[in-house]
């Protein structure tokens, strides 16, 4: 009897913790929005977080370590002022896909730092005209369905992964957030 | 056929446009000072200037060049810095097997040509993709900070 008096309180507790678990972490990793969760899933991926990063550096690889030779961001988000990234990223990937490369490949500035933000921070952010180049939701699509940098992220050769939607799928999911007014 | 500038010659090279300028300068041209160390821009030995920014000539496809200028190693000390940098890395006997020096001079005079005085920071910033596998680093760095003091 004691044992159930006990065991009864404690499978509750158990039982509440998993659920508070469970907000936790759809608060940081689910959107709100089911228009945003797959678009969230594709800024994420280490061909965009790479160079949307918060740090002085870019990153690379798919274990995002610091880039090699450690490169910097430098004021303009191009590298330190004579160690340009235009030093080795061509505006195509270039020795044998060794070296990946773009037109006017760089960073992202600091305040597109995508880095530990949720679905809805990064939503937020995203949408926030201070923060994304002044960019409205058509010139995002515009900028996310066309620019060649972005475009890298699905040609980015060698075996390099690619993120979880093909480009078409995230210009569709894209087009259907932005038709419905961006919600986050 | 293709024609580049090169230390202010234009030159016309038969080479396809995806040849890299390293192979272009080293081979047609026969400018053999810019090295190569790796062939995939990680270790800084075939450093030319295009436009006088430092570009790793070993990924740069000899077609994506147009009418920028480029400047290697043979023709730096016509270059008010680049013959301080030169100066100074004999002065001071910088190079060790050599092999990188010809890198290290041309990220040097980038450096120095942009910053007249920089600090360790901004020596690191800017020749931290050229390798030294003789571990030179001290002296490269002694040579600049004494061209920025007494000559800058
Ligand atoms: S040979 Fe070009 S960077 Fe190594
Ligand atoms: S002097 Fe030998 S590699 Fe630099």
């Amino acid at each position: 009897m004691i044992t159930a008096h006990f065991t009864k309180p404690h499978a509750l507790f158990i039982c509440a913790a998993r659920v508070m678990l469970l907000a936790l972490l759809s608060s940081t990793a689910m959107a709100q929005s089911p228009l945003f969760q797959p678009l969230y899933e594709v800024l994420t991926h280490p061909r965009c977080l790479n160079c949307h990063t918060k740090t002085e550096f870019p990153r690379q690889g798919d274990e995002r370590r610091r880039h090699d030779q450690l490169v910097v961001r430098g004021a303009d988000n191009h590298g330190a002022p004579t160690l340009q990234c235009a030093a080795c990223h061509q505006d195509e990937n270039v020795a044998d896909d060794a070296v990946p490369g773009a037109p006017h490949w760089g960073l992202a500035p600091l305040s597109m730092a995508w880095e530990d933000l949720n679905a809805s921070k990064l939503c937020i952010a995203l949408k926030d005209l201070s923060k994304n180049g002044n960019r409205s939701l058509s010139d995002l699509l515009r900028h996310m369905s066309e620019d060649e940098l972005v475009l890298w992220g699905w040609s980015p050769g060698a075996n390099r992964t690619t993120p979880p939607l093909s480009q078409s799928e995230f210009v569709d999911a894209l087009t259907r957030w932005v038709n419905a007014g961006g919600p986050c | 056929m293709l024609t580049i500038q090169v230390n202010g010659v234009a030159q016309t090279v038969d080479a396809p446009e995806d040849k890299p300028l390293l192979w272009v300068l080293r081979e047609n041209l026969k400018l053999t000072g810019s090295k190569y160390g790796c062939g995939q821009a990680l270790c800084g030995a075939c450093t030319v200037h295009i436009d006088g920014q430092p570009t790793r000539s070993c990924v740069l496809p000899v077609g994506a060049i147009g009418n920028k200028a480029v400047r290697t190693v043979e023709d730096i000390r016509n270059e008010h810095i680049g013959s301080l940098v030169q100066n100074a890395w004999r002065e001071l006997n910088v190079p060790q097997c050599g092999y990188c020096q010809s890198g290290q001079i041309m990220a040097a005079t980038a450096l120095l040509k942009s910053n007249s005085a920089p600090s360790d920071q901004d020596i690191d910033r800017a020749m931290s993709g050229n390798i030294c596998r003789c571990g030179t680093y001290p002296r490269i760095r002694k040579a600049i900070h004494k061209i920025a003091s007494e000559q800058l």
